[in-house]
């Protein structure tokens, strides 16, 4: 404490965006190490899951819809690694968050709002990802799967799937007082899902006016990009409806959290 | 903005701050703190403190009126004010599993030319717990950690909200000690307190809230002067209060009984208690209880609080001064 100061001082190393999201996330990827709920919900049921619509895709007459086990299990497999790992995984962890005021203590720092939500997002999304491409390896190796006749549509979808889960598990907690209630508000969006967007029976086993409204749901695009990634039937203009359908969700998304999103808890 | 020595780092003007409610927190407020000067908010709680300083850290905007650290609004120029910020929040805001060190190399990743975390942790002595998670630590040893963590991009500015709340004796005069060597080494630090001692002790000018209003402001000096000093002894056996010498005389400015106690105040302490213990000798009687004191911050503070009630003793007696 003894060197005097005055105004005049030497320009330190700036941090960078980069900089400041990779400390951060690598304080949450220790975090997620860290809490038994989360590494369940993050690594086994996005697992353990695709056993059992491999189990129910035996009672369904896939061939008709040209599908098989594996172009029904894989999509669903993603479907749900993003619903657990990436998006419950993360309403959580940003709920406890600002529970315990670390939100707030953030933005009395360098980073940006953006980036604080991003650079938290990262660990679970970084798990997502891997945990996809172990699945697709393993649905691969496993099951009767073959080569992605349209890898990119595969990518796309998978990468659309990351950026919504992230962008709305934030917005959902907007809308999530306690770490408790984190326990309940993803669970709407996971169940529809799971009925809804083709992850548990394909949509074209299910009425036309039904299926069509199921198309407009967040995680049904991704799904469809994945499946049409390895069967190669998804017309381009299926895959661009597909595809604005996710953008759509990012925005509605990315509009909830800039609008309500609360970095303290209310007094 | 400039200069020799004089220039604001902080500049408050007409500040006010509504929550969502519509409950008006700070109802217009103005100050400035000078480069390398300690600023005290002094209040109890409620008075509006940390609202206050929420909207210097640029944590929210203000309702109304301007404030400007190092010569930018805190919170639109964001990227320009907060790497030379330094903030202590009044509570937590770190991870309940971290450990310490975790957690410090986590905030130094994100502070532009950070000392080496272990460098700070030993400022404030938490270099022995380090390997601790957070949720162990002592309500003190957070407040050290937080401490800790304000300092680590050496900050030109410092926002210290309630610094010393939960610590020991000894935590208290640590943290004096090191927020006095950082003003020494021309940091400019604004402290909020409930604590008149430490207000008194460490800031050199301080501004005292009251219901979202500043009602004193000054050096502790200045700010005490204008208070009255006090005597107070108990009547002696046998004698009333007429008997007394005539107060006005000895300088008295305004009195107050309650039983046998007598109470005096006064600007001119030696000329009254002088004359208080000349009479007393004549009369060689003892004046039991005698308490004689210099006007202090806690008289302001608490002459503040008084007012604000509107809560007088129906016995007080005002001389005109």
């Amino acid at each position: 404490m003894s060197a005097t100061r005055t105004t005049t001082r030497p320009t330190p190393a700036m941090t960078t965006p980069l900089s400041r999201m990779t400390a951060l996330a690598r304080a949450e990827m220790t975090l997620l190490g860290r809490t038994k709920g989360a590494l369940v919900a993050a690594l086994f049921a996005p697992l353990v899951l695709p056993v059992s619509t491999s189990q129910l895709s035996k009672e369904m007459d896939l061939a008709e819809v040209g599908l098989n086990t594996g172009t029904l299990v894989l999509p669903a497999s993603v479907g749900f690694s993003l619903l657990f790992a990436v998006y419950s995984v993360l309403v959580g962890a940003l709920v406890v968050r600002r529970e315990e005021l670390v939100l707030k203590r953030l933005r009395t720092g360098e980073l940006r709002d953006v980036e604080i939500l991003a650079g938290s997002a990262l660990p679970a999304v970084l798990t997502g990802l891997v945990q996809c491409l172990v699945l697709a390896v393993a649905c691969s190796a496993l099951l009767d799967l073959s080569a992605p006749s349209a890898p990119h549509l595969a990518v796309v979808g998978l990468l659309l799937g990351l950026v919504m889960c992230a962008a709305l598990a934030a917005a959902t907690a907007s809308f999530t007082r306690t770490g408790e209630s984190a326990q309940v508000t993803p669970m709407p969006l996971m169940i529809v899902s799971m009925m809804g967007s083709g992850m548990l029976f394909p949509l074209e086993l299910l009425p036309d006016r039904v299926a069509s409204v199921c198309e407009l749901l967040p995680l049904t695009p991704v799904v469809t990009l994945v499946r049409g990634g390895w069967t190669g039937d998804l017309s381009a203009y299926e895959a661009l409806g597909a595809v604005a359908t996710a953008v759509a969700w990012i925005v509605i998304a990315v509009f909830a959290v800039r609008r309500w999103f609360r970095w303290e808890p209310r007094r | 903005m400039e200069n020799n020595g004089h220039e604001h780092v902080i500049e408050v003007t007409d500040l006010r701050r509504v929550y969502g409610g519509g409950f008006e927190a700070v109802s217009g407020i103005s100050f400035s703190v000078r480069r390398g000067e300690i600023f005290a908010l002094l209040g109890t709680n409620g008075a509006g403190k940390t609202s206050t300083v929420e909207v210097l850290e640029g944590l929210a905007a203000p309702a109304d009126g301007r404030v400007r650290v190092l010569g930018h609004d805190p919170y639109t120029d964001r990227a320009l004010v907060r790497p030379r910020t330094g903030v202590m929040l009044q509570e937590g805001g770190f991870p309940s599993e971290l450990t310490v060190a975790e957690t410090a190399r986590m905030w130094a990743g994100c502070v532009s030319g950070a000392r080496p975390p272990a460098e700070v942790l030993a400022l404030v002595g938490l270099e022995s717990k380090a390997g601790t998670r957070v949720k162990q630590l002592s309500g003190g040893q957070r407040r050290r950690l937080d401490l800790a963590l304000a300092l680590l991009g050496d900050p030109e500015v410092l926002f210290l909200d309630e610094p010393t709340t939960g610590l020991d004796a000894e935590g208290r005069r640590d943290t004096w000690e090191l927020v006095s060597a950082l003003r020494d080494g021309g940091t400019t630090v604004l402290l909020t307190t409930h604590y008149l001692e430490e207000a008194e002790n460490l800031a050199d000018r301080l501004a005292i809230m009251h219901e979202g209003r500043i009602a004193n402001t000054g050096t502790p000096a200045e700010v005490t002067a204008a208070e009255p000093s006090r005597i107070s002894f108990e009547l002696p056996e046998g004698y009333f209060a007429g008997d007394l010498p005539p107060l006005g005389e000895l300088g008295v400015t305004g009195h107050e009984t309650d039983g046998r106690i007598i109470r005096l105040r006064t600007h001119e302490l030696q000329r009254t208690a002088t004359g208080l213990l000349m009479w007393a000798a004549q009369a060689q009687v003892e004046l039991r209880r005698l308490d004689v004191r210099s006007a202090s911050l806690e008289e302001a503070f608490l002459g503040i609080a008084r007012e604000a009630s509107g809560e007088r003793a129906t016995t007080t007696k005002e001389y005109a001064a």
